[in-house]
């Protein structure tokens, strides 16, 4: 679903990403990890052309992110992404949220994108929050929204983009329950997280990133066995 | 001082009429240039923030050209120069075809020039909606024209209501220059009352009362307007 080739991009002189290689199939939950700095959040951003790189390929569903002649924003609209600020619109309300990108890019009528955004939140629990704005809600709630806005789409995969590391401690489990309930149903997930008891319970990988060079790309049994290399080691053994 | 105070004299004709019609003038030519002024402004200024090298280099350009050139510089330019730049007819036809050539030419400089710093304003708006919510609006599948007519100037607009509403208040009070050009707006008006007859402090006087009148009918109606778009739970938006 997600393949990416020896993707290099510079900022300058400043290397982020180093010939990254990875990929990620249908149905597969993949969680990315590292330090910060690492490129983590450079390399997710890729796989949607939020991010432009240098070198390499990415490609979606078999069409070149990277392609200068690829519609950017037709490929964006099949990928769900949810970011750490959360990045609801604060000028509208909750269901306008869910509902505008529904109507400007898939061109559903008003009926239909607001069952489906209901049913969403629903879904994440907030139906009774629908007509209030943003700023009303808690953090938590705020990237369940975002969550429920990406799903509206019908996207192919969903992106996240450290989901939680805004979030309040108390806050972070509403967040992964609904991620966790996602990961079971077996919708493809690229994650940038560092909550490893996420990753433990529903990734089928784990990559973890280094100084913009993918260092470990295995299965979550051996990554969290013993088949880990140094550098992964002594950043697990600082976060866990 | 022995100075004969004379405030009647205003309410007599003909001076009564040259006051009425000079206030006329004035809220004319200050809502013609804001009509100029906010649209090319707000276009100029949404240039400035896109990826596209062309269109931000036209937008510094305009910026600066406008920006730099003292306002009654540029009224003579339009008025004196610029016709002489065209072809002989265009010439004749900007300087005597049009009905109100002096009117029109204030308007296009007045309109010009506030562009040029409504622009900035537009900008600042617009920069200051945080890079996340352009993220967030891209990877949803909106078009570069969809991300800002849906997310980023709703925002960013109403982030800039104060400093617009001082280059609104700033439009009238400069529409005064065009009585350098010919056009009898209330400076013009009161200045030809005072060589009437004598009278230049109530004049004066009461042309500062309609200035300030004005004035404040125009920040009244920007608070009304500022109130109407706050976004609920949002406190940097001084909503309630």
């Amino acid at each position: 679903m997600i393949e990416m080739e020896k993707v290099s991009k510079w900022y300058g002189e400043f290397r982020v990403l180093d010939d990254c290689t990875t990929r990620v199939d249908k149905g597969e939950v993949v969680v990315v990890c590292g330090p910060s700095g690492s490129g983590k959040s450079t390399l997710i951003k890729c796989v949607n052309g939020l991010e432009p790189f240098q070198q390499g390929t990415v490609t979606v569903n078999g069409v070149s992110v990277g392609d200068s002649d690829t519609d950017l924003p037709k490929l964006r609209s099949h990928i769900g992404m949810v970011f750490q600020n959360f990045e609801l619109f604060p000028h509208i309300n909750i269901i306008q949220n869910i509902q505008l990108a529904q109507e400007k890019v898939l061109s559903r009528s008003a009926d239909e994108s607001h069952k489906r955004g209901m049913e969403l939140l629903e879904r994440v629990g907030l139906k009774d929050q629908a007509d209030k704005f943003p700023a009303q809600l808690s953090g938590g709630q705020q990237q369940r929204v975002a969550i429920a806005r990406g799903l509206a789409m019908d996207p192919i995969a969903m992106l996240f983009d450290e989901p939680t590391s805004a979030l309040d401690p108390e806050m972070i489990n509403e967040v992964l329950d609904v991620m966790v309930e996602l990961a079971q149903e077996g919708m493809t997930m690229m994650v940038v997280t560092h909550e490893m008891g996420f990753a433990r319970k529903v990734a089928d990988r784990v990559i973890f990133m280094d100084e913009g060079r993918i260092e470990e790309d295995c299965t979550t049994e051996e990554f969290f066995g013993t088949k880990r290399g140094e550098r992964a080691e002594v950043f697990l053994s600082k976060i866990i | 001082m022995n100075y004969n105070w004379n405030w009647p004299v205003l309410i007599t004709d003909p001076y009564f009429g040259w006051i009425v019609s000079g206030l006329g003038w004035t809220i004319a030519v200050a809502s013609a240039s804001w009509v100029i002024a906010f649209f090319l402004g707000s276009l100029i200024g949404i240039m400035r923030t896109t990826e596209n090298r062309i269109l931000l280099g036209i937008g510094t350009v305009y910026v600066e050209i406008f920006r730099n050139v003292p306002l009654l510089v540029q009224m003579f330019l339009w008025y004196f120069v610029f016709p002489e730049l065209l072809p002989e007819s265009a010439g004749n036809w900007v300087k005597r075809g049009i009905p109100l050539p002096e009117f029109w030419t204030a308007v296009v400089c007045l309109g010009t020039y506030t562009a040029s710093r409504v622009a900035e304003q537009v900008r600042a708006g617009i920069t200051s909606v945080s890079i996340g919510q352009r993220y967030a609006a891209k990877a949803m599948g909106l078009k570069p024209f969809q991300v800002y007519r849906y997310v980023l100037l709703p925002v960013g607009y109403r982030l800039i209501i104060p400093p617009m509403t001082s280059e609104f208040l700033g439009i009238f009070k400069n529409s005064s220059l065009a009585l350098t050009i010919g056009v009898l707006e209330l400076t013009a008006q009161t200045r030809q009352i005072e060589e009437y007859t004598f009278q230049g402090f109530e004049a004066f006087t009461t042309a500062t009362v309609l200035y300030i009148l004005v004035t404040f009918i125009v920040m009244t109606i920007m608070q009304i307007v500022e109130k109407r778009v706050a976004i609920p739970g949002m406190v940097s938006l001084r909503a309630k």
